[in-house]
């Protein structure tokens, strides 16, 4: 992957990228001002980051990727949900929450930690506590206003995440769930690549029913095969709709392909289980309540906590059968 | 630069899954039947959506001496479509590329793609406001761009996140056309019950805060989603339906601000 990584935004055309063997000493190399670096070598050693990073998360047991191809399916919600069950169901289980997604930031929002500040200490940034066993980082504690807007290219998009998993005073956790943007593209190749050293235990794919969906969301878990995150499983968000009214069920987004069971099944992949569309939850999110709390009867907090404990199985599972990567 | 294109609308939003493409097709489709030639061009690399929502899946792109020849989506040739969907040999095969690399490519599709002589050309976006975005509004300073479509559904997680674009429309001199509010409410098929499901009036509030008009308000419709899955327009075969006066009426607003 790395030969799609290392083109400078700024390079000269046809430039062979910093990671080649080739970098500095093609024609398109002749007056970069980066010439002679790239033709020392010094580009071509493992980014300083990883090891930075390795060291950083040595106290976190378990990193969790929540990833879909597919924008507004619900990986914000489905992060702050299971973060949260996870954190309720054991209150000597440290969860943390890092929100990568840097454009779209949506985590202060349904965490319910809109407008706090993070603070700098001597061991590094330290994250918002949610609950005493709850923490969360996310770009949107550094913005001035709720409209401002972070207008950047992919290199520095890159950078404040390197920050993210290297600064960020975490302490022991248990579990530290990423939720990104939707995509395939510098974010999820940055946390990908920063994250090789330290190991990632999985990643949780979210996806909703319709085809144009999967069709996304496909894409993703080509992705991560082709940069080796091992898949926990799939989650399918929105299935039926309850009216509130008359308790019927109705298909809003119909799953015309068979939804995220039947892609599960032909990827060869663990279905983790569906979660019902409840207006309520969408509210709850909206005002950063914890739905555990506010609506414990719900279906949707029924399949929840069946989604959590099998994702802890897993990656409990995964601790036992798997040695420590060490590549 | 896009030499035969009359006018360019931009479609976007901070937020994923808000329907951006469906905005955009049932648009560019709505256009075509008001008898405008239209072009359509998707840069989500990532997530095309464009090809499978128009049923053009299997379709390929030409090379001819002049460029690449987008794929037409009707038989008189008055829509015309591009998305890197066209060019992926296998539907899912992930784009796995950093910035540079996208920037390239919507270079390219702004730079080689021919466009013969449309009245509209309909440029779908990822969310965000990155790369993607970066790039198609810079490449298209020398070009005179209409504005943009903002979309976003009602709940406040999504306008927190279209209000990020609203800020990135103006400090990059986008002009902004409007907000649409698409899954708006959801009309219960068995007692017509309508429950707002992604709670209601985000758009409006954010139209009145941001002092953008509002264009439209579209109900959550499945038959909608159906119809998409076809490639085939609202407008044309469910006429009668609230979705498809939704998109008259954008056409109208479309159109009648260019003449003005």
């Amino acid at each position: 992957m790395s030969n799609m990584a290392d083109v400078p935004n700024d390079a000269p055309e046809h430039c062979p990228g910093t990671q080649s063997e080739d970098a500095g000493k093609v024609s398109a190399c002749a007056g970069c001002p980066n010439q002679n670096i790239c033709a020392s070598g010094a580009t071509k050693q493992p980014d300083p980051g990883i090891a930075l990073v390795k060291e950083k998360l040595s106290a976190v047991k378990n990193k969790i990727l929540v990833l879909s191809g597919k924008g507004g399916v619900g990986k914000s919600t489905m992060t702050s949900l299971i973060s949260r069950a996870l954190a309720a169901d054991n209150a000597d289980r440290n969860v943390a929450v890092l929100d990568i997604d840097i454009c779209g930031p949506s985590q202060p929002r349904v965490l319910g930690v809109l407008g706090e500040q993070v603070h700098q200490s001597a061991s590094g940034w330290s994250p918002v506590y949610i609950e005493d066993n709850l923490s969360l980082m996310s770009i949107g504690f550094l913005l001035g206003s709720p409209s401002d807007a972070v207008i950047w290219r992919g290199p520095k998009k890159n950078g404040m995440i390197r920050q993210f998993l290297s600064e960020v005073d975490w302490g022991n956790l248990d579990y530290l769930i990423l939720d990104t943007p939707p995509g395939t593209s510098d974010e999820h190749l940055s946390a990908a690549s920063y994250l090789q050293g330290a190991g990632i235990t999985g990643a949780i794919i979210v996806t909703t029913p319709q085809e144009v969906a999967l069709l996304d969301v496909r894409k993703e878990i080509d992705f991560c095969k082709k940069v080796n995150i091992p898949i926990l499983g799939v989650l399918e968000n929105m299935s039926i709709f309850v009216c509130p009214k008359c308790k019927n069920s109705a298909e809003i987004f119909p799953a015309s392909t068979g939804g995220g069971k039947k892609m599960a099944q032909d990827l060869n992949i663990e279905f983790l289980g569906s979660m019902p569309l409840d207006p309520l939850l969408a509210r709850c999110c909206d005002e950063g309540k914890n739905f555990l709390t506010e609506l414990p009867d719900s279906p949707a907090i029924t399949a929840l906590q069946t989604i959590m404990k099998r994702i802890v199985q897993k990656c409990e599972e995964d601790k036992e059968n798997i040695p420590i990567d060490a590549h | 630069m896009l030499d035969g294109v009359k006018h360019v609308i931009l479609v976007l939003s901070g937020k994923g899954g808000v329907g951006k493409s469906t905005v955009s097709t049932q648009l560019a489709l709505t256009l075509k039947e008001s008898g405008f030639k239209v072009g359509l061009l998707d840069v989500d690399l990532c997530g095309p959506s464009v090809p499978y929502l128009l049923n053009l899946e299997d379709k390929d792109v030409h090379q001819s001496s002049e460029g690449w020849v987008p794929v037409f989506a009707d038989s008189e040739q008055r829509l015309s479509v591009m998305s890197i969907g066209f060019l992926l040999k296998n539907r899912n095969d992930g784009v796995v590329w950093r910035g540079p690399k996208k920037t390239g490519m919507i270079k390219q599709f702004l730079n080689d793609v021919v466009w013969q002589d449309i009245d509209y050309l309909i440029i779908d976006t990822p969310p965000g406001t990155s790369d993607e975005h970066i790039t198609v509004m810079e490449n298209l300073r020398n070009v005179k761009c209409d504005g943009a479509i903002i979309v976003t559904t009602p709940q406040a997680v999504a306008v927190d996140d279209v209000l990020r674009e609203v800020t990135f429309c103006r400090k990059t001199g986008i002009p902004i056309i409007g907000i649409v509010e698409n899954m708006s409410g959801f009309v219960c098929p068995s007692c017509t019950e309508c429950t707002n499901i992604f709670s209601s009036g985000g758009g409006i509030a954010l139209s009145e805060m941001v002092k953008v008009p509002f264009l439209a308000k579209i109900p959550i419709d499945p038959a909608v989603g159906k119809l998409g899955d076809k490639g085939q327009s609202v407008v044309a075969l469910i006429p009668d339906s609230q979705v498809a006066q939704v998109f008259r009426k954008l056409v109208e607003e479309v159109t009648k601000s260019k003449e003005a």
